[in-house]
């Protein structure tokens, strides 16, 4: 998919797709893992106004890169949260870590 | 038979390409039973749970079958994921929370507590070496 991945700034905007499943977020980590090492990244944006279905995957991916960004506590936020996606946060715990903010 | 029942099997591939066509075809089966979004959401991702479950875990990445059972009766709607996968040998640890034998590949550990979050049931059979089989019930209410 093109235009997943933003820059702005030291932040990185991941726009994620409609399902976010187990075979997408494979490739979203390779290739976030890769900007990562190359570029200077401070915060990581997960844009979740483009997605219908999400699953364990999605949470998987979000915990793996609050764990490749050093755990600092501001490093992950979320956007275009639906009432659904905000579920699947706060019973996972991920909420805890990750800032739900409103625009990118 | 009962009137108000029907039944559906669904065996495919164990491909993560897969995932989307399992939970997308229960969810068509359980529309006959008029849930709301949030019911057919909920639905969705712990059938997502469950296939996924057997890709990576059961089968390994080996391409092998997996079989989605569903049967509806009135309000109720029973969802069976059967794999002869590698087994569980200890199925209260694997149901628990952010328990996961493959961190490193950055699964969350969340899969059985998703699915127990959103079906009113969850029940494993497992036998190592032989397989697994989820049983999922949940109550649709009109």
């Amino acid at each position: 998919m093109e235009n997943r991945f933003e820059i702005q700034g030291n932040c990185l905007i991941i726009h994620l797709p409609k399902e976010v499943d187990h075979m997408v977020t494979d490739e979203i980590r390779r290739d976030s893992d890769e900007i990562i090492r190359k570029k200077y990244i401070r915060t990581i944006t997960f844009d979740f106004s483009g997605t219908a279905f999400m699953d364990s995957s999605g949470i998987g991916l979000i915990m793996g890169r609050y764990r490749a960004m050093g755990m600092r506590g501001d490093c992950i936020q979320a956007t275009g949260v639906s009432s659904y996606i905000e579920k699947l946060l706060h019973l996972s715990g991920v909420y805890k870590f990750v800032e739900i903010c409103g625009k990118v | 038979m009962k009137q108000n029942t029907n039944e559906m099997k669904l065996v495919f591939d164990s491909r993560p390409e897969n995932e989307g066509l399992a939970r997308v075809t229960v969810a068509a089966f359980c529309t006959q039973m008029n849930p709301t979004l949030e019911e057919v959401a909920d639905l969705k991702t712990a059938v997502s749970e469950a296939v996924t479950n057997c890709i990576i875990h059961a089968y390994e990445g080996t391409v092998q079958k997996i079989e989605v059972c569903c049967r509806m009766q009135e309000e109720t709607l029973w969802v069976d994921v059967i794999d002869q996968g590698v087994g569980i040998s200890d199925i209260p640890k694997a149901m628990e929370p952010l328990f996961t034998t493959k961190p490193e590949k950055d699964r969350s550990g969340m899969g059985f507590t998703f699915m127990e979050a959103f079906m009113d049931e969850v029940t494993v059979e497992s036998q190592v070496g032989k397989g697994t089989i989820v049983h999922m019930k949940k109550t649709i209410r009109r």
